[in-house]
This record gives structure tokens, C-alpha cells and sequence, in this order.
């Protein structure tokens, strides 16, 4: 908080709007999911108005991205959604695909698929692991983590990194998958039902959690619409909206699964299909399992990454010229027309579109992205108001936002 | 000499008891810890066992930070009022025939102010600190233990009515050593009301809202640091034993077991205490946190009806077999 400019603070009249006083949550504070400000005005603990603040964790993405090339780019969308990197990552190759018209292997297709609802597991299982921790159920906390862990590991095994992996690549994925890694996967898959059970059985039918979310934070399915919530915030409010469904990338028309929905729009709807989706992961990554054709993992039109020492001697110069490090994309210029392109994918907090306008360059001349988070954010002010304190730190939970995403 | 040989048993209760603090700090840690599929304190001594002297120290030399425009006389005697008011009420309990420091006849009367008074410490502390989330965790104290408090006297009349006595050590007795004799039996609504009081009285989960970490970051203990603010630990978790010990007087039988021990008397006293302190923090592992509006519904709508039936109760039932008897 920041310094009190009074020497003490003002004793509320007994009635009336002298009752009201402004409280400025965050942007340190331990509910606020990172760096989100809430500035508040109150009445005892009612909020009368809600102003969310964003932008401390502003690193200026969208312009980056347009000094980079398109796949350089890439690991900058790891930083946006960092507790799915996965989801973004793919997204991103799926619009850079798209503005290119470049084509993905189906193994490469299954792959994503599997890898982008391994990450929408461990999305929801973080954003249950806090939303439980807010409302003061730490052991869902801790139990939410052992089995993320499972994940974090076996995404290590695939790629090297725990957070920021960047391995989809524009036209396939950067390394196959193993043998041992589908084992290990399959082994997470077999436990998992068991353990979504656990965590419900510990808040599911808890009086206390149903008190704390059952008509909370309540949003009707033409509010969610007009607010512009996307992802489980929109289903919760029984509007049947999934971008894997309805405009199916990569593997998603290939398999099966549902898209659970909602009624009440409330803060428990939100947390049920939530916990929907982590069976329907499930079963989408078990079906990219059992179905994994093999064949190449990258496309053959694929503008490729390589060291500048080891390009072909045509590119020789035009690498020394560009100078900038060890990429390199090594195709024809004509590859990029000029254009744009907006492509959405369902990440786990909703829909992340990606926004290009090419000039025709190696480089887009504007990134914009569509971050889930930041729409939400935007939401709160109007879910929020009326509601007490307490309700603030669950409904920030339940809209499920992430700072690097929204202030990217 | 009888005033040197009291002085010497206090301090020999105050170290005991401040010992205990400690442990139970580590107690807690380790249960919730292998409750939550982790091991707890595991690198300061053998298992973590040294882990609350190493806390303690490490509290003691922290630096003492008060808040520029805080109100320094107030701000420095709340933790002290809350230590205070929760030692003093140790020196009712019984701890075992005869081992008690002060055998009064209103124990269970001075239990009650002293811990209302430990609320004006919490109240003081979110008032002095000049920060908004203390002043609202010091609000939500207050509101809740005022409403607490009545819930939990009137939960314990039953008890008054069935011993007719209020001198603590008088209703072990009444229970007797049998196991039936115990007042959980027949006051089995005292006890749920009672119960839930405790819990909300001692600020624990599923009612720690005045501190509720995700909400008011650390209630009204926001502004504290270093020893100030391990005093209010200590003084929380010495009021979870008091209420426990009060607990386990009105109605588990007190220091009575299926047999006496010949060389330590409180035995059975202090497992009974210790079956709540396990209580207390199972629930802390187990259950959400309820919402302020919530809370008071739940003490005022619930349990306050709750224990007035049980008077009404308990008073007709007695005064029936009296008069059959």
C-alpha cells in the first residue's frame, strides 16, 4: 500500500456516504494472481465501485514482435499465458500457418493437440489450485500441484523446459515425441479421473465452498456475450461457444470430446466446467494417444530455423548482411504476401487470437494479440460490484486471469 | 513464602505452556504438512524438530518496524494485551486435581472476559496500524467475537446448569470419572455450539476471516513484524489452548481417564487438550473460509437459537428428574 497521507484514519459516520472509503488492492497483494490492481471504493465491505488497473507487467510484446521474424516471435508468446505456454505457442503457429498458408503434418496436428491439452491441464489445475487457496481450501492447493508437477515433468522430457517451452514450430513441432513419453503420459492418464475425484470430493459438496460460490459473481449469457468473456466464463454461462469445436484447428475436428456448459453463470458453474474440461483434456489427449500417426513432424514448406554458418551458400550474404544472430528464416521473400490475418485459438483462459498485418516482409508489421486475460479483466469492474470483498477475491479466481497475458 | 512458592509455579506454567506454543507451531506444520502430501519442517534438527526455536530466534532478532504514522503507544501494547489477557486466563485451569494456579469460583466467568479482552488487542492493533487492512481485519474481530462470545456463554449455561457450579474444577467433578458421567453426552448441543464458537473465537479456519490472508493479506496483523508480531502467534495459539482446555473441562471429563496415572495426573487432561489442537488443524486442512456476512448469519441465525433451545432443555430435563428423583 502505499504511504497513508493522514496521520490517522477517519472514523466512518454512522450513516450515510460519509461510510465510504477507497482501498487500492495490489498490485502487491497475495490475492491478486500477480501483479493486477484493484482500486476499490467501499461501503463497510460492500464494493460500490471496482477499477481494475493493469499494465505492471507491460513488456511491450506486440512492438518486439515486429523486429523479430515470424518465428523468432515465437518464444515471446511463451511469456503471455506463462502457466500455459504450450497453448500460446500453438496458437501463435497456427496463425502464422494460417497467414503463410502453411501446411502441418497430421502427426505434428495430433501432437499439438495432445501438447495444447496437456497445457489446458495444468492451467486449470493451477487455476484451481489458487482459486481454492483464495477461498481458504489449501489442501486443494497442494494436491493441484502434485499432479501438475507429473506434467511440467513430462513436458521437461519433451522439450527441456518447464515454463517457457517454445517447441510447437510454424509448420509442425520442433522435436517427436518418445516412446518413453507417451508411457509416461498414458501413466498420468490412468491416475487422473482418480485424482479430478479427489479434488472434488475435498470441495465439491463442501457447504462452505457452495456458500462461497453458488449465486456469486452471477453473469446471464447475454452479460457474458456483451462483456465479451470467452473460455469457461462464456460456457459457464450456458452460451456454447468453443473455438475447437467450431472452428476446429490442428487436430481438434479429428477427435472427439464435449463441450460442458453451464446455467446459473454463477462462480460454481465456472469452477464445473472447469472441472468438465479437465475430463474432456483427458479423454481428447488419451484419443491423440491411440491415434498418433506416424510421419514427419515438420512440413515441408516450413520456413526453417537454422544456424547462419550452416545455411546454404546463397544465404550466405543475405545472413551476414542481417546480422542480428544465430537465425535465420531461409525462404524466398515471396513467401510473405502482403495482408492480415486474425486467428483465434481456445486457450485455457479463453480465446487467444493472434492479429497480423504483413507488409510482405519477413517480419509482421503489427502483432496484436487478443489476450483472454485482459478481457476478463475488464469484466470484473461489472461482475464485482455490489458484491463484498470476499466475493472479489473469488471472482478474480474464477475469471481465471494471468498478468503476462493481459499486459503482455 | 506461599506467594514465592506461587511465583515459582508461574513461571514453571509459563515456560510449560510457552513450550508448548512452540510445538504446537510445529505440531501444526507437520500434520497439515502430511495432510497435503508434503513433509513439513524437515531441515532444522532431526525431522524439523528444532524448526520453533529456530523461528523463535529468528523472530526475536528481526528488525521491529512500526509504521511511520501508526499510533506508537497503542500499536506497542496490543500484542502485549493479547499475550496478557490469554496467560491470565491459564491460571483458572485445572489442570489436574489440585493443580491449579487459582481455584476461584467464577473460572469459567473469568475465562470468557479474558478472552474478550484479548479481542481488544486485535481491535487496538488494527485501529493503531493506520493501514486499511488492518482497520478491516481488526472490524471483522470485533464484529465476531462480539457475536461469538454469546453464542459460547450461552453454549456453557447447560453446563452451569447440570454442575451448578461456575469454579472449573467443581464441573470436572461433577462428571465423575465414568465415562457416561461426561457432559458431551447430554449436552451434545452445548458442545456443537460450543465447538463452532471455539473455532470462531480462536480466529482458526473455516472462521480465520480477520486474518484471512487472500482478502486483507494478514488482517490485523498487517503492519507487524519480527517479535510483535510472534507475540499474536503465540497469543492465538494459546487461546486455541485455553479454549480447548475449557473444551475438555465442561465436557470431556476433565482430567479424568479410564484410569488414573500414578506420577503425572494432567495425563489425560493434556491428550484430551491435544485431540483438539488435532481437531483444529484438520479442519485447517480440510475446509474453505466463510464469507463475513456469512459468519455472522451462521453465529446469530444458527447457533445462538441453538443454544437457547439447549437451555430451555437441559433446564426442563433437569428440573424434571429433580423433582421425579
Amino acid at each position: 500500500m502505499s504511504r497513508p497521507v493522514t496521520k490517522h484514519l477517519e472514523i466512518p459516520a454512522a450513516d450515510g456516504d460519509g461510510e465510504r472509503y477507497s482501498l487500492r488492492m495490489g498490485p502487491q497483494h497475495p490475492a491478486t494472481h500477480g501483479v493486477l490492481r484493484v482500486d476499490l471504493e467501499l461501503d463497510g465491505e460492500t464494493i460500490v465501485t471496482c477499477t481494475p488497473q493493469v499494465g505492471y507487467l507491460h513488456r511491450g510484446i506486440e512492438k518486439l514482435a515486429e523486429n523479430k521474424t515470424y518465428a523468432q516471435s515465437l518464444i515471446l508468446t511463451d511469456r503471455l499465458d506463462y502457466i500455459a505456454a504450450m497453448a500460446n505457442n500453438v496458437g501463435y503457429c497456427v496463425a502464422v500457418e494460417r497467414l503463410l498458408s502453411i501446411s502441418v503434418p497430421l502427426r505434428a496436428k495430433y501432437i499439438r493437440t495432445m501438447v495444447a491439452e496437456m497445457s489446458r491441464i495444468c492451467s486449470h489445475l493451477l487455476w484451481l489450485a489458487t482459486h481454492a487457496l483464495d477461498i481458504g481450501a489449501m489442501t486443494v492447493f497442494l494436491y493441484c500441484f502434485r499432479e501438475r508437477e507429473i506434467l511440467l515433468d513430462l513436458f521437461e522430457e519433451l522439450c527441456g523446459a518447464r515454463l517457457t517451452f517454445s517447441y510447437p514450430r510454424i509448420g509442425g513441432v520442433r522435436q517427436d515425441v518418445t516412446a518413453g513419453f507417451i508411457a509416461e503420459l498414458q501413466r498420468f492418464l490412468d491416475i487422473f479421473p482418480a485424482r479430478i475425484e479427489e479434488y472434488e470430493t475435498l470441495i465439491d459438496t463442501n457447504r462452505i465452498w457452495l456458500k462461497r460460490t453458488v449465486g456469486i459473481g452471477r453473469v446471464t449469457g447475454g452479460e457474458a456475450l456483451s462483456l465479451g468473456l470467452t473460455g469457461a466464463c462464456l460456457r459457464g454461462s450456458g452460451i456454447d461457444y468453443d473455438i475447437r469445436k467450431h472452428q476446429p484447428y490442428d487436430a481438434y475436428d479429428l477427435v472427439d470430446f464435449e463441450v460442458p456448459l453451464g446455467n446459473d453463470g454463477d462462480i460454481y458453474a465456472r469452477y464445473r466446467c472447469r472441472m468438465e474440461e479437465l475430463h474432456q483434456s483427458a479423454r481428447i489427449i488419451q484419443q491423440c494417444i491411440d491415434r498418433l500417426p506416424p510421419g514427419p513432424i515438420v512440413g515441408p514448406d516450413t520456413p526453417d530455423l537454422v544456424m547462419p554458418n550452416k545455411a546454404p551458400a546463397r544465404f550466405q550474404a543475405e545472413t551476414a548482411a542481417y546480422g542480428t544472430g544465430l537465425v535465420k528464416l531461409i525462404r524466398d521473400q515471396n513467401l510473405y504476401l502482403a495482408g492480415d490475418v486474425y486467428v483465434a485459438t481456445e486457450a485455457p483462459k479463453g480465446e487467444l487470437g493472434f492479429y497480423f498485418v504483413s507488409d510482405g516482409n519477413n517480419r509482421p508489421y503489427r502483432m496484436h494479440i487478443r489476450s483472454p486475460s485482459f478481457i476478463h479483466i475488464g469484466a470484473l469492474a461489472a461482475i464485482a460490484k455490489g458484491e463484498m470483498i470476499a466475493d472479489l477475491i473469488a471472482n478474480i479466481g474464477s475469471l481465471d486471469v494471468v498478468l503476462g497475458e493481459s499486459d503482455r | 513464602m506461599d506467594i514465592l512458592l506461587l511465583l515459582v509455579w508461574i513461571v514453571i506454567l509459563f515456560i510449560v505452556v510457552m513450550l508448548h506454543v512452540a510445538y504446537a507451531t510445529y505440531f501444526e506444520r507437520k500434520i497439515i504438512g502430511h495432510m497435503q502430501v508434503r513433509l513439513g519442517p524437515m531441515r532444522v534438527g532431526w525431522h524439523g524438530l528444532l524448526q520453533p526455536i529456530a523461528d523463535g530466534i529468528k523472530s526475536f532478532f528481526k528488525e521491529d518496524i512500526i509504521p511511520e504514522n501508526a499510533d506508537r503507544p497503542i500499536f506497542l501494547a496490543a500484542p502485549i494485551i493479547c499475550l496478557a489477557a490469554m496467560l491470565t486466563s491459564l491460571a483458572v485451569l485445572p489442570f489436574a486435581k489440585g493443580w491449579v494456579l487459582a481455584d476461584i469460583d467464577i473460572g469459567l466467568l473469568f475465562i470468557f472476559a479474558m478472552s474478550s479482552l484479548a479481542s481488544y488487542g486485535v481491535v487496538l492493533a488494527g485501529w493503531s496500524s493506520n493501514s486499511k487492512y488492518s482497520f478491516l481485519g481488526g472490524m471483522r474481530s470485533m464484529a465476531q467475537v462480539i457475536s461469538y462470545e454469546i453464542s459460547m456463554g450461552l453454549s456453557l449455561v447447560g453446563v452451569m446448569l447440570l454442575s451448578g457450579s461456575l469454579n472449573l474444577s467443581a464441573i470436572v467433578e461433577a462428571q465423575g470419572d465414568r465415562f457416561l458421567g461426561m457432559y458431551i453426552l447430554p449436552q451434545c448441543i452445548g458442545f456443537f455450539v460450543f465447538f463452532v464458537s471455539m473455532l470462531a473465537e480462536t480466529n482458526r479456519v473455516p472462521f480465520d476471516l480477520p486474518e484471512a490472508e487472500t482478502e486483507l493479506v494478514s488482517g490485523y496483523c498487517t503492519e507487524y513484524s519480527g517479535m510483535r508480531y510472534a507475540i499474536f502467534f503465540m497469543a492465538e495459539y494459546i487461546g486455541m489452548m485455553v479454549m480447548a482446555s475449557i473444551a475438555t473441562i465442561c465436557f470431556l471429563g476433565g482430567w479424568h481417564g479410564p484410569f488414573p496415572v500414578p506420577f503425572f495426573p494432567p495425563l489425560w487432561f493434556v491428550l484430551k487438550v491435544y485431540l483438539f489442537m488435532f481437531v483444529f488443524i484438520w479442519l485447517r486442512a480440510t475446509l474453505p473460509r466463510y464469507r463475513y456476512d456469512q459468519l455472522m448469519g451462521l453465529g446469530w441465525k444458527v447457533l445462538i437459537p441453538l443454544a437457547l433451545v439447549n437451555i430451555v432443555l437441559t433446564a426442563c430435563l433437569k428440573a424434571v428428574f429433580t423433582l421425579g428423583g
